[in-house]
């Protein structure tokens, strides 16, 4: 509960109704999408104007009071947990696209903007924002941006990072900041832009941005391949790519996915696959067709056992229905749903997908994987019960081995989830010592007093890494 | 806070966790993909008006992290139960049986007003079990409309005494007959040409009494598709008011005695043609499935529930829908369809009204734009909740506009007279009519 006279000065900045501290706000700002994890806050405000975020943030910051920006609570690493309780700040109502800049193609747009809209609504312009993550139908970009998201397409279209070009941002003590503009260029000091996006509102609060947007592709084809061996599968995705040809979308499932997908959506898969690629090109007609010729020969090459190439935009449906059935079926598995996203160099995909099944039987729980193979981005996902203290202990000694892993094969901990709580004591295995005090003397330079999402990114403790040496 | 609330509070906790599915609250694992599906986030925008927030307040509940106070109860009776939520939800989450049970506690925790039990009793308990009951309202209703008493009640201004949504709804009211179905066109019906199939027609107790016709109509649909129709006479209202009010044991009552009335029977399927009946009906394994004695009838039962549309679609001998009322040059009437909630997210069917309606011949079907999203009818939540369900009507009837449709269709006697009564009120009647979609189709099949 917060001090009678800090309620008094936010309700008069925002106004009673933008203001909550009763049960029910509180009980539902207490989770994310993540997991096991849930902590209330003390009140939850909800700004209209750059200018209310800076008096909000000078009241909290005079007060030393917490502050969690908020969009729509979907990330999975416990980013928007309010984990030392203070204010959660829900940027719903700056919702606005401000502009759409078609000489420079380029869109000003509000923090608590839904990504999935604003998309749509380019696309009826003509153009194109690529980054789309799974969540994109409820998201914002705020949220977006703050999280770093990929997606599907970040293979070949890059991930939220690449079309951020400009932010507007308050700091702790309330001073309002602008980064880049409407520029390609631009190169006077240091990149905040960068810096900002995926700093998990640890760094400031995102209170307008400036996006690139490029032209749509204009032909697109579909097509899927199976194989018994996980190793020409891999081969398939690094020839691909030898071959100068970047996918739009490059996906693979796993033999364990393919189990409970087919399960699921009876699709009548074959069960004696490791693994299916997915694949999808988009561009000029001409040079589409080439590359799925292309695409269609390398599978071959590498002993796929059936390559489908869809005719039809109805085909292409059909085909993606494996990929895009994945989380569900594996959702409805059991109840507590985990789902990371170690992320490794695309060569190493094989390895990496052997290595998550041998500590998976290790540890005797239920991993399946499947994610973006294109860009060595893939979803180990835990199936199993929150309820269950022992089993889910099994869980995280895998997980804890996985990030291992990864990091052993020169990934990283995570590609597109963030930090925040989940992985925080894995930090310092990919970034060193030295790197955790760059990143916290940047933090206490934004925020000298924690009060911008405070308990994330940075943990009290560093797990102790043990290096399997093996072979 | 006095003690005797906090008691009450701690009492209604006990509820909630007796009847709160607890798997069902673990399986919600805070995705957040129902959100864009839900109409009272979508209003609101608040976390608390969605699914994932509304079973968040649930699973504080039994956690013990939150008191269910005044507040949470309002939150639950806030949710529309149009249950688009389910389909959106990759876990797979039953939400629709979350919200009763919620509701379900919370009702038999409940001290009314003396006002509301009286009502609720009279409803509940004594009118809507029974079918004869229902006639005698249908009887009332009509003598109130056909005798002058209306007139006298509308230029007296004595409606005034109701508050103005229900002045609004008692405008819309089709002519209530006390002659059901069975009395006017008897209770067995052979198929037209060969017989594919024995059907039962479930004639749901609204639908029977101000939409008799369109039960008649529906009739005449079947037996043209090849089905043989018989209507139980002692058949009973579903239940689906019952469970989606808080009285789960009123609906599982009923739904006993219907199981064992269509059983008796013996049809291959149960045919339904309000979608808020049919979702209820289908679920019959549900209600009763901690009912040893019932469990595996119930299972026959919701086995054989289908929608008429469903149906016509799946089994039946193609209809021909040529019958033109217009003449030849003009052009072709525009339709659009308004989903039944529970029809497209309980029965999931939304394809097939969509391919009957495709089948007319000389109407151009408009699919109009959030079509799959609640009106505000909701049972009787127009009622309950008028302030949210007018805001929802609003906004469907911007869409409802943009179609340009002369025929707006539904599946459900519900969204029926809420469909009409916006066109009403945005003062489109001179340009566009609500129709069941069974009375439409059956205008235009050649007969």
């Amino acid at each position: 509960m917060l001090q009678e006279e800090v309620r008094r000065e936010l309700i008069s900045i925002l106004g009673s109704e933008h203001f909550k501290d009763d049960p029910q706000s509180l009980v539902t700002h207490s989770y994310d999408g993540t997991p096991m994890l849930q902590s209330l806050p003390d009140a939850v405000v909800y700004p209209s104007s750059t200018e209310q975020v800076s008096q909000i943030m000078k009241v909290l910051s005079r007060h030393k009071i917490p502050v969690v920006g908020r969009g729509s609570g979907t990330n999975l690493c416990g980013g928007t947990v309010p984990v030392q309780g203070g204010v959660v700040m829900v940027m719903h109502r700056m919702n606005q696209i401000l502009e759409i800049d078609l000489e420079n193609l380029t869109a000003t747009v509000q923090p608590g903007l839904n990504t999935k809209q604003f998309s749509t609504h380019v696309e009826s312009l003509g153009l194109f924002y690529p980054p789309d993550p799974s969540s994109m139908s409820i998201s914002t970009i705020g949220g977006n941006i703050a999280e770093c998201s990929g997606g599907l397409r970040g293979l070949k279209y890059g991930t939220t990072k690449d079309y951020v070009i400009g932010l507007e941002a308050v700091l702790a003590n309330g001073d309002i900041i602008r980064t880049g503009g409407k520029l390609m260029k631009d190169v006077a000091g240091y990149d905040l832009t960068k810096l900002l996006v995926g700093s998990e509102g640890t760094l400031a609060i995102i209170t307008e941005a400036t996006l690139k947007l490029v032209p749509p592709p204009r032909y697109k084809k579909t097509m899927l391949a199976m194989y018994k061996d996980l190793y020409g599968a891999a081969r398939t995705v690094s020839k691909i790519i030898e071959n100068r040809i970047i996918p739009a979308t490059l996906e693979i499932l796993d033999n364990a996915t393919i189990r409970v997908v087919d399960d699921f959506a009876k699709l009548g898969l074959p069960l004696d696959m490791e693994a299916i690629l997915i694949i999808e090109q988009d561009g000029d007609e001409e040079a589409v067709e080439r590359d799925i010729a292309i695409i269609t020969e390398v599978c071959k090459s590498e002993k796929a056992d059936q390559v489908s190439i869809a005719a039809s935009q109805e085909e292409a449906d059909k085909l993606l229905t494996a990929r895009r059935s994945a989380f569900t079926a594996l959702a409805r598995l059991r109840p507590t749903t985990i789902l990371e996203d170690a992320t490794v160099p695309r060569s190493k995909i094989a390895d990496m997908v052997i290595e998550i099944n041998r500590i998976a039987k290790k540890h005797q729980v239920q991993i399946s994987t499947f994610g973006h193979a294109g860009d060595g981005n893939l979803h180990p996902t835990a199936t199993t019960d929150a309820r269950n203290k022992e089993e889910i202990e099994r869980v995280d000694e895998a997980f804890e081995e996985i990030f291992e892993a990864a990091i052993r094969l020169g990934g990283t901990i995570t590609g597109e989830h963030g930090v925040g709580m989940v992985k925080s004591p894995f930090l310092e295995w990919k970034v060193g010592p030295a790197g955790m005090e760059v990143m916290k003397a940047i933090k206490s330079s934004f925020d000298p007093h924690n009060l911008l999402n405070p308990g994330k990114v940075f943990a009290k403790e560093t797990r102790k890494r043990v290096v399997i040496q093996r072979g | 806070m006095a003690n005797g609330q906090t008691e009450q509070m701690n009492a209604l906790t006990e509820k909630l966790r007796l009847r709160l599915d607890e798997d069902q609250l673990t399986n919600c694992m805070r995705c957040g993909f129902c959100l864009p599906a839900c109409p009272t986030f979508s209003e609101t925008g608040l976390e608390a008006e969605s699914p994932r927030g509304r079973i968040a307040l649930m699973k504080a509940v039994t956690d013990g992290i939150m008191v269910p106070d005044q507040a949470f109860e309002d939150q639950m009776n806030h949710c529309l139960g149009c249950r688009a939520c389910e389909p959106a939800c990759p876990a797979g989450v039953q939400y629709g049986q979350l919200i009763e049970q919620a509701r379900d506690a919370i009702e038999d925790h409940k001290e009314h007003k003396t006002w509301v039990k009286v009502t609720r009793k009279a409803a509940f308990k004594t009118v809507f079990p029974h079918q004869k009951r229902m006639k005698w309202v249908g009887r009332g209703l009509k003598f109130y409309q056909k005798s002058g008493l209306r007139n006298v009640a509308h230029a007296t201004g004595a409606m005034k005494l109701f508050p103005k949504h229900m002045r609004d709804m008692e405008k819309i009211l089709p002519d209530a007959t006390g002659q059901g179905v069975v009395e006017q066109i008897g209770e067995r019906h052979p198929a037209k040409g060969e017989k594919i199939a024995t059907v039962a027609l479930f004639r749901g107790c609204i639908m029977d009494v101000l939409f008799t016709e369109t039960n008649i109509h529906t009739v005449d649909l079947l037996t043209a598709a090849g089905f043989e129709v018989v209507i139980p006479r002692d058949q009973n209202c579903c239940g689906a008011l019952h469970a989606h009010s808080g009285e789960a044991e009123g609906a599982r009552d009923l739904a006993r005695r219907n199981i064992k009335i269509f059983k008796e029977a013996g049809v291959d399927y149960i045919v339904s043609n309000a979608g808020g009946c049919g979702a209820l009906l289908i679920e019959y394994d549900h209600l009763l499935h901690e009912d040893p004695q019932w469990r595996d009838d119930a299972v026959w039962f919701a086995k054989r529930v289908v929608d008429i549309s469903d149906l016509l679609v799946r089994a039946g001998r193609r209809l021909d829908f040529s019958q033109d009322n217009t003449p030849g040059d003009a052009e072709p009437v525009r339709i659009t369809y308004q989903d039944s909630c529970h029809l497209r997210n309980v029965m999931r069917s939304a394809d097939a009204p969509r391919k009957l309606m495709r089948q007319v011949e000389g109407a151009q079907f408009i699919e109009m734009k959030n079509a799959d999203r609640c009106c505000g009818s909701a049972g009787i939540y127009n009622i309950t909740q008028p302030e949210m369900a007018g805001q929802i009507l609003d906004h469907k009837m911007e869409h409802v506009e943009a179609t340009g449709a002369s025929y707006l269709l539904t599946s459900n006697p519900g969204c029926l007279l809420q469909m009409k009564h916006g066109i009403e009120e945005q003062g489109l009647s001179g340009q566009m009519k609500a129709v069941h979609i069974v009375d439409f189709l059956h205008e235009r099949m050649k007969k």
